[in-house]
């Protein structure tokens, strides 16, 4: 084990996948000789070399296109999007191409060796397009799968398992905890098993549902929330698709009451799929309307990041009502 | 060029810009009209059994495009696209690879596929989409595709394949590279062609694979079939510069414009354009100018946009010109050609009779190769499917007498 933040891990995933496959490539902007503008890279090029891990010109299609036709050819193709909110000029190469791939041909090709990393979400003073959250739009296309880290040592292990799944992920990282986030990481090589949630903190009263950065949000509303009586089940869902419905119905089933919380805007927001599938399932164990906490529907903000974003306070003000109800 | 703006900097003292149209791109012409080689061209060393196996590809697809165009017509498959004009400039590219070289066409490539050895029931099962089809009766007909001949299949999204392409050749490369010096170490045994249309270069995915390809120097011969027409708009309402060979210039990309009614001159320059991508490791970019004699698809007819005397100046046959050349190298014998066709259009039919009656795929081709293996709500949404059929089995006729 060894102290890392989340940017050590996933150049830990991203080291022990290329030297296990002499054809996998890291390929972005700027993710070659300066290891990508948030370093995630870093080192990587000195020790495989320039033929394998190099910077693309600007073009997201091309680094997109590349990558699909990569993979199909049978090398672990390791994209980099500088940030998510500049991934939808690949929205096609992503939509119509990588999640159709293997589909279309009937199994003859697929794209399953690729792997897009791209870092997510606000809380750097980023404004309109360097802190969205587009991960909705993608879990609504057959063929991909999305998954969402909150910590280093579960950034390594999705990370990891998206590397070796044989099916086209993208992997988002929260930029916020980048830096912020460390804890214990095993040097060595491990995977965490993609489309199930993780039950971080077990309660009686209320399941609170998140991912990837809000992770810590709802954790600290959770723990305002035990302050004043309230036993709150925190759950970690990691993956968006495919995502792990028996477990939060599992919770949900045993606590009657579930809050769901994303940065992105709510309208049609992941919270959304999940409040009408958990209703489905456990309608008559219910105490009280499923919950969302959830940017607003603007674009992300800058001045008033603060009012926009779903704070701890505005979970536990969700919490109480959910409580009351 | 050693200077952060890698450009050439010849400083000018004379105010001057370079004319839009400055080059003055030549167009590789061999074969004559009348079957014979140009008295100052060189004739590509080609040997019999390539050059009958070229001519016998795109016999058999005019006769396949005149047979399957009266079958849309008759209501028999729902779409079909033909290649008409332009036989030459796809069969005799392919005819210039190996048969391991990856394909990545746009869709009216039919030829090149045969070419591989694509049977004529493989084509049929595909347009039929019944269960024999390789892609499982998932895509409109002429959405071909197989592994085993290194076809990629296609997809209807235009230009996609352009940027697919430099990387799958970029793969290819890989392993020929000295990891330490980052030069090319050996021969690339394998490239990549890549097919598209000129109406599909004015795409953004264009203009991202081969600059890309450039400046990653991946081993991919961009193919570009310049036929004037993206469906229904002409050429010169879909770019200003010269072609689509002009801009291979601008990407630092080598570049030949050839004549694609003209079989040898295109299987000359895609021989060299392979030597040069698998021995330099750098992508090559050729334009071909042909006419599509036909419509872009089923489902226009060219007369509402363009006019007959245009048509008929422009009725190259490109077929006929190649037959003619091998006729004088007394190669093909025209009665044995003539038997030949009908035996091929008897063929074609007994096929198309053949393919109309096998199954559908089973239901769960539905769900199967989304993902490797299917996630857990959708085999959910599958085993609710599955029960709603066996509840309403006369509304679902094609599965509900199979389902397990």
């Amino acid at each position: 084990m060894a102290k890392m933040n989340m940017l050590h891990a996933i150049n830990s995933a991203l080291d022990i996948t290329m030297n296990e496959h002499p054809q996998a490539c890291i390929f972005g902007e700027d993710v070659g000789y300066f290891g990508g503008v948030f370093r995630a890279t870093s080192g990587l090029q000195e020790k495989y070399g320039k033929h394998r891990v190099f910077n693309t010109p600007l073009t997201e299609q091309g680094i997109l296109g590349f990558a699909n036709g990569l993979a199909a050819f049978g090398a672990p193709a390791l994209a980099e999007i500088q940030f998510a909110d500049y991934i939808f000029p690949a929205f096609d190469q992503i939509v119509n191409e990588a999640a159709k791939f293997r589909y279309r041909s009937g199994n003859e090709f697929n794209v399953g060796n690729l792997t897009i990393r791209t870092p997510y979400g606000g809380g750097i003073a980023g404004g309109l397009y360097h802190s969205q959250s587009p991960e909705a739009y993608f879990a609504h296309t057959p063929g991909l799968k999305v998954v969402v880290p909150r910590n280093p040592y579960q950034a390594k292990g999705l990370l990891r398992a998206s590397i070796k799944d044989d099916n086209p992920v993208i992997f988002f990282e929260p930029k916020r905890l980048y830096r912020a986030s460390t804890g214990e990481v095993p040097e060595e090589d491990y995977s965490i098993e993609l489309g199930t949630a993780e039950v971080v903190q077990e309660g009686t009263d209320i399941t609170l549902l998140a991912w990837g950065a809000q992770m810590e949000i709802i954790e600290d509303a959770a723990k305002q929330a035990s302050e004043q009586g309230i036993s709150c089940e925190v759950i970690d869902l990691r993956s968006i698709l495919p995502w792990d419905v028996e477990t939060i119905a599992k919770s949900v089933i045993k606590t009657g009451r579930l809050i769901v919380s994303h940065e992105a805007p709510i309208t049609n927001g992941f919270g959304a799929e999940i409040a009408a599938t958990i209703q489905q399932e456990c309608f008559l164990h219910l105490e009280s309307p499923i919950l969302r906490v959830c940017g607003l529907d603007t674009p992300y903000p800058l001045a008033l990041e603060k009012e926009y974003v779903p704070d701890a306070l505005k979970v536990l003000a969700a919490i109480k009502q959910s409580m009351d109800f | 060029m050693s200077n952060p703006n890698n450009v050439s900097l010849n400083i000018n003292h004379d105010l001057e810009f370079i004319d839009g149209n400055a080059l003055n791109i030549p167009t590789l012409s061999i074969l004559t009209e009348d079957g014979d080689i140009h008295p100052s061209a060189n004739a590509p060393d080609i040997s019999k059994h390539t050059a009958l196996k070229l001519y016998e590809t795109m016999r058999f697809i005019r006769l396949l495009d005149e047979r399957m165009q009266g079958a849309q017509r008759q209501g028999r498959v729902s779409f079909y696209m033909q290649c008409l004009g332009e036989e030459a400039a796809v069969t005799a590219s392919a005819a210039a690879l190996d048969q391991d070289d990856m394909i990545m066409a746009q869709y009216r490539e039919q030829a090149a596929l045969h070419y591989r050895g694509f049977t004529l029931d493989q084509f049929m099962n595909q347009m039929f989409s019944n269960e024999l089809d390789l892609g499982k009766g998932r895509q409109m007909p002429i959405h071909y595709g197989s592994k085993a001949l290194n076809y990629m299949t296609i997809s209807s999204p235009l230009g996609t394949q352009i940027p697919q392409a430099t990387g799958y050749a970029y793969g290819q490369k890989i392993k020929h590279i000295d990891a330490k010096t980052g030069e090319l170490a050996s021969t690339i045994d394998n490239v990549t062609i890549c097919y598209f249309g000129e109406g599909a270069a004015s795409e953004g995915d264009f203009h991202a694979g081969l600059n890309m390809a450039a400046v990653h120097r991946a081993p991919v011969i961009f193919f570009a079939r310049n036929n004037g027409y993206a469906i229904s708009t002409p050429a010169d309402e879909q770019f200003k510069g010269d072609g689509i060979a002009s801009r291979g210039v601008g990407y630092g990309i080598k570049t030949i414009r050839v004549d694609g009614t003209d079989a040898l001159a295109v299987y000359a320059a895609t021989k060299k354009a392979r030597e040069i991508a698998s021995t330099q490791g750098e992508p090559v970019l050729i334009e071909s100018i042909a006419y599509r004699l036909g419509a872009h698809s089923t489902s226009d007819d060219p007369s509402g946009y363009r006019s007959k005397d245009e048509e008929a100046n422009h009725q190259t046959c490109p077929i006929d010109k190649f037959r003619k050349w091998l006729v004088k190298q007394d190669w093909l014998n025209e009665d044995d050609d003539i038997k030949a066709k009908e035996s091929i259009r008897e063929e074609i039919l007994a096929a198309l009779k053949r393919a109309e009656v096998v199954a559908k795929p089973a239901l769960e081709e539905l769900v199967s190769d989304v993902y490797d293996t299917p996630i857990p709500l959708l085999q959910r949404q599958y085993e609710q499917l599955k029960e709603h059929i066996k509840q309403h089995p006369d509304a679902y006729p094609i599965t509900a007498g199979r389902i397990k």
